[in-house]
């Protein structure tokens, strides 16, 4: 079933040299993780090893082997974040979405995440949701900014 | 040429017209930071109100001004007047000043300061805005830009980092028309002789770098722009690309002449998206008007960029492990020699500086190396941009020459730390220490913050006031390593797990005095014998808050006491009815309703309710709130 949008992601990486990573981040963005049957065309059509995609696939935080959640909201765990409170800040959005960081709640709205600085210390504790980063989030205000992306966007 | 020159001057004319049109210009600040702070709303509010009002007003983006405790900043301008920076503005202060600039009385509220004229660096020209009143405020005089000297940073906040014109009009492109008449070794001799180091961290002379990979054999080159800024506390690099992009590929390009290489790869985080558009947007203008591509301004040389998004991966700052991953393979480092210098990417000898070090070669090839080397200290030369954040008045983006006193940079410019005293300043990261307060008039550079057990780092300067935790700290950064650690070789896989096991255990209290000693001889081994920078600087947060913080550390072993407050088993709070004024603020913000009292009365806190999330502490400005030593349950 990957075989025809994996080739088309691959076509739009005519040199593949160095280009791997930006293969994958693409089939990630498509299904929201790495397919086993998508690193398997991949490794063919790029003439790779598999246990090299495979290397690649778990070795970064950005790719991931089981489906993430519709949304991904990440927590900034960095310095400043942490010495600003990011972590008791963690530990409410766990509780509010009922999973621990790093997993996807029951109705895979949400992924929970923890991440090694968005660089926006000046504004620490810092959460993004798919990219679009909240400064100074407070706990009382994780119901408002959630709200956003409740129920689709 | 003469074509090529013409084409530039059209540019800079071109760009002139937008960055001082004849008629009111408001610019926003539209970096990561300041979006984060509402700066799309503020835009759109400008944007739906100007043309609602049918304004003559232009409107545009601009990068990061670098006071980030004041976002959303904006930039007002009318032909003949200063510039007025607005800070922290939000929807009122925007309608505020659209009936300002219509009655001709702009809003005194919430402004930083009038700018009367703009330095151009790199061709030390003057744009006078309007001559300035001598009681005037200027950047120079309000102290968070007082002791500034921009360098890197000299575009940032002031262009529209989309715009090419712009940054032309700002004297960009002129060194690389400059370079490119010159030889390949005199650029490497003046780049030497500025005396410009690494700014990634490791501080490797970039003349040298260049040179060796410019004696490498091989047809085949590379220069990459180490763009994978993990360090957390950090953020230059994403400010500068995202600010200044054409000056990252300006100095590429220089580089990448001089070294003799045909291809660059900027290799940038994926948590920085803005940062990976802005930099692809600058590429495709650059290639258009013929600064990047074929026979760049007529001179022959050709040299192509490209983008490599680094997935998340704080190894890949390392300079093998980085060229592992753009080879599409799993970022481990390996041992050095060969230097990238000689083996690098696909095995070819390769050139990796990071971005604040590549924005830099434009005006050392403009204004020379001695220029560079009049400021700073005897071993380092030049300006570092430092992201001032933590517990601090002040925070944003800083550059100050090399040399400047940690206390300059943290109470001059940042103010301070407000109301609880200073306790710390982390810098270097991860790989970095601990300065305790005590010694904060010690300049900064690279030697210097050696001697005290630190680095220079990326730049990130972390503020920490005494409610920080030392040995908290160390645990967090043991955690990150730990975390981050590629686990190829023995020492750091395993080394930083069993420090960190201890660290746990310190911070519950449930270590012991040997532990210590034990951690310390850790510490060494991780050190003197991890294969990578990653390892071998895993242990510096430990040793330096070992070193300057120790009494800490048996506090919470010997009393199993956390005298900051942070640790969770080992402190209580209490409120203190000498000191308590009876104000309600403590009980205002308690989110679960432990602190009670009438006001004007003293008030109480209910051990059971507390969670120790020390909301209270922060608000009390009596000093009422106590961190002490938990009451032992029978």
């Amino acid at each position: 079933m990957y075989a025809e949008a994996v080739g088309d992601i691959i076509a739009r990486h005519p040199e593949p040299d160095g280009q791997v990573a930006a293969i994958l981040e693409d089939i990630q963005k498509k299904y929201r993780h790495l397919p086993e049957e998508a690193l398997h065309i991949v490794a063919e059509k790029l003439g790779l090893p598999l246990p090299q995609l495979y290397g690649v696939a778990t070795f970064y935080t950005g790719f991931s082997l089981s489906p993430k959640g519709e949304h991904v909201v990440c927590v900034c765990h960095g310095t400043t974040c942490h010495v600003k409170g990011a972590k008791l800040l963690s530990e409410h959005l766990e509780k509010e979405f009922g999973v621990k960081a790093g997993q996807t709640t029951a109705d895979g709205a949400f992924t929970l995440e923890v991440v090694r600085c968005l660089g926006c210390c000046s504004l620490a504790p810092v959460v993004s949701v798919d990219g679009k980063t909240y400064g100074g989030v407070k706990r009382g205000q994780v119901p408002e900014l959630l709200a956003d992306w409740k129920g689709g966007r | 040429m003469a074509t090529e020159a013409v084409g530039l001057k059209n540019l800079e004319q071109q760009g002139l017209r937008t960055l001082y049109p004849g008629k009111t210009k408001i610019s926003v600040g539209m970096a990561t930071c300041g979006r984060a702070a509402g700066a799309e709303a503020v835009y759109r509010l400008f944007q739906e109100e100007i043309a609602g009002r049918n304004l003559d007003i232009a409107l545009n983006a601009t990068g990061c001004l670098g006071f980030c405790q004041q976002e959303p900043l904006v930039l007002v301008q009318s032909p003949g007047g200063p510039r007025f920076v607005y800070g922290r503005v939000d929807q009122k202060l925007v309608l505020q000043v659209l009936e300002g600039l219509v009655n001709g009385n702009l809003p005194d509220d919430s402004l930083l300061i009038r700018v009367y004229e703009d330095d151009v660096l790199v061709t030390g020209e003057k744009i006078i805005l309007t001559e300035h009143p001598a009681e005037a405020s200027m950047l120079a005089q309000i102290p968070f830009y007082g002791s500034q000297v921009k360098v890197a940073t000299r575009n940032c906040g002031y262009i529209d980092p989309a715009s090419i014109a712009e940054y032309a009009a700002r004297g960009g492109y002129r060194a690389l028309q400059q370079a490119l008449r010159l030889k390949p070794d005199q650029i490497i001799a003046e780049v030497a002789g500025s005396g410009l180091r690494g700014r990634g961290g490791g501080g490797f002379p970039t003349g040298e770098k260049w040179a060796f990979t410019r004696k490498a054999h091989g047809q085949t080159k590379y220069v990459i722009c180490n763009a994978d800024e993990g360090d957390p506390g950090a953020y230059m690099d994403r400010s500068i690309l995202e600010g200044d992009p054409h000056s990252v590929l300006e100095g590429m390009v220089i580089g990448g002449y001089a070294v003799g290489a045909r291809t660059g790869i900027i290799y940038v985080r994926a948590e920085y998206p803005l940062a990976v558009t802005t930099i692809q947007e600058a590429i495709r203008q650059a290639e258009q008007h013929g600064f990047l591509g074929a026979n760049i301004l007529d001179s022959g040389f050709d040299f192509h960029i490209k983008v490599v998004k680094g997935q998340g991966a704080f190894v890949c700052g390392e300079e093998t492990a980085l060229i592992s991953a753009i080879e599409g393979r799993m970022g481990d480092p390996r041992p050095r020699p060969p230097f990238p210098a000689e083996q690098g990417l696909w095995g070819k000898p390769t050139c990796v500086n990071n971005v604040e070090t590549w924005v830099n070669v434009p005006p050392i090839v403009m204004l020379g190396s001695q220029w560079f080397t009049a400021m700073g200290t005897a071993s380092s030369k030049g300006t570092k941009v430092f992201s001032l954040v933590g517990d601090i008045q002040n925070n944003g983006l800083v550059e100050v020459p090399m040399g400047t006193t940690l206390r300059r940079i943290v109470y001059e410019i940042g103010g301070g730390t407000g109301y609880f005293d200073l306790k710390a300043v982390q810098t270097g990261g991860p790989s970095g220490g601990c300065i305790p307060a005590e010694i904060i008039d010690i300049p900064v550079d690279y030697e210097a913050l050696a001697r005290v057990g630190t680095i220079m780092g990326s730049g990130g300067m972390v503020v920490m006031d005494e409610r920080t935790c030392m040995v908290d700290v160390a645990r967090f950064f043991l955690g990150f390593t730990n975390d981050e650690s590629c686990g190829k070789c023995l020492p750091c896989r395993e080394g930083t797990r069993q420090m960190l096991d201890i660290l746990n255990r310190v911070c519950a209290g449930e270590a012991e005095m040997q532990d210590l000693t034990l951690l310390e001889q850790l510490a060494g081994a991780v050190r003197d014998t991890s294969l990578c920078g990653l390892g071998q600087t895993a242990p510096s947060p430990v040793l330096s808050t070992l070193k300057y913080f120790r009494d800490e550390y048996e506090a919470h072993i010997r009393d199993h006491f956390c005298p900051a407050g942070v640790c969770p088993d080992l402190f209580q709070l209490t409120i203190d009815p000498e000191a308590c004024q009876g104000c309600t603020r403590c009980a205002k913000v308690c989110p679960q309703g432990a602190i009670s009292g009438a006001k004007g009365e003293k008030f109480s806190l209910d051990q059971g309710k507390c969670t120790r999330c020390r909301a209270c502490i922060g608000v009390c400005r009596h000093w009422a709130v106590k961190v002490v030593p938990r009451e032992v349950q029978p």
